[in-house]
């Protein structure tokens, strides 16, 4: 068997690294060639294997300690590292981001305009990468629901439902306050292995439309509402990831 | 050495990747305890080159940097046979059998078996891959090779290791007849 394909173009396609107009390409080809279907097919599952068997191994917190000594704490996703003031390339970054939104925002609307959709999720995809930074991921950094829910209570006009769901293997590693588009909004923190997903609530109102799913600089989002809340989880897990966070939070 | 805020910005920009770091030594050296020792040695390396680390990817950086300790400590410490990171003509280049491509789930004890029994390079590509999540460019950053050759040792490393996960299972299969 083997199609030559399946050696070669299969892989990068299955690692999302083939360029656009290589994997529609490619996918027409699965259409007719039943070997990279099946290679494919394979590649999946040996993929979920790996995933599932939970294989990362963390620093034990001796060697932490060795290499930290003045963080008594051990976190198991290292969260602060320095509580250094905003400096000014930051600022500047951040400055010259703001920049390329406005701009380009009056770029396509001026050509075609975006959807609220398309904007909501490059701001809140943003604001997720602003909390990648050191110490700026949670305001409240707890893995108790009953201390992070109360912690937003006064701080906001709604009180989010907060839920830790470390059984299932999205432990809750805290909370935060964003502003998007000029409203307070609420971040909750969720790990996932190494991996860290924010997901924001608001509260449902006329104009606030998320909703949907998609990938934004390469970061996978979906968005929902329930209970007169508004849903934007995001991170760059996989889709599969957020759809079981989704599903978790919609029970709850 | 570095001091005050060399120290804080070193704290800041790589010690987020202990994790990764620790996470790949383990699976090169298939041991946690070398995986300590190596860990802490790289990462001292690292503090001592950071000096030259200007910006970028700290995780490819620092990733590299344990990869080579690695590397170099399996020559100084283990068989010659341990440490071939991977044959490019060795490998067979022929296709799977319907036996290893069946659809099965593994568990964790078959998995780490399986991935101990590949080549150090092979397992370090699929740690990096599939557990890291590095893109191909982080992963030929790392291990200085071009992309292309990061995207057939991979092909070849997911080959291997199902090839591994069959093969006790094939054995057993002949033993019970």
């Amino acid at each position: 068997m083997a199609c030559e394909l399946s050696q070669t173009q299969l892989h990068a396609y299955f690692d999302g690294e083939l360029p656009a107009l290589d994997a529609v390409s490619f996918e027409k080809h699965l259409e007719t060639c039943p070997d990279c279907k099946r290679q494919l097919e394979a590649e999946q599952s040996l993929r979920d294997s790996l995933q599932q068997a939970d294989l990362y191994e963390r620093a034990p917190a001796p060697l932490r300690e060795k290499l930290q000594p003045r963080t008594s704490a051990t976190p198991p996703i290292p969260i602060r590292t320095s509580m250094k003031p905003t400096s000014w390339t930051w600022l500047a970054a951040a400055a010259a981001l703001l920049l390329a939104l406005i701009t380009s925002w009056q770029y396509f609307g001026r050509v075609s305009e975006p959807s609220s959709t398309q904007i909501i999720a490059s701001t809140l995809v943003d604001a997720h990468l602003r909390s990648l930074e050191p110490g700026h991921l949670t305001d409240i950094e707890s893995t108790d629901q009953h201390t992070v829910k109360p912690w937003f209570n006064g701080r906001l006009d709604f009180a989010p439902p907060v839920q830790d769901f470390s059984s299932d293997g999205f432990p809750l590693l805290g909370g935060r306050l964003d502003v998007v588009q000029g409203r307070t909004v609420a971040a909750l923190v969720y790990g996932r292995r190494k991996h860290i997903i924010n997901v924001f609530v608001e509260k449902s109102q006329p104009g606030i439309s998320w909703k949907g799913s998609g990938t934004t600089q390469g970061y996978q989002w979906l968005a929902w509402q329930k209970n007169g809340f508004c849903f934007f989880a995001v991170s760059d897990v996989s889709a599969a990831d957020l759809t079981a966070l989704k599903q978790l939070l919609l029970t709850s | 050495m570095l001091e005050g805020e060399d120290r804080a910005r070193f704290e800041a920009v790589v010690l987020p990747h202990l994790d990764a770091a620790f996470n790949l030594a383990r699976w090169l050296l298939r041991s946690r305890a070398d995986a300590e020792d190596v860990t802490q040695d790289a990462l001292l390396r690292a503090f001592r080159a950071f000096g030259s680390y200007r910006s970028g990817n700290a995780r490819a950086w620092l990733l590299q940097i344990v990869r080579n300790t690695c590397f170099t400590w399996m020559r100084e410490n283990r068989k010659r046979e341990e440490l071939s990171e991977f044959d490019e003509n060795r490998m067979p280049q022929e296709g799977e059998n319907p036996e290893t491509l069946a659809i099965a789930s593994h568990d964790r004890g078959q998995l780490v078996r399986a991935l101990d029994t590949l080549p150090a390079g092979f397992r370090e590509i699929l740690v990096l891959r599939e557990l890291e999540g590095c893109s191909y460019r982080e992963i030929a950053e790392i291990t200085e090779r071009p992309i292309g050759t990061v995207m057939s040792a991979l092909a070849r490393a997911r080959q291997q290791l199902r090839g591994a996960l069959t093969q006790p299972a094939a054995k057993e299969a002949r033993r019970g007849l």
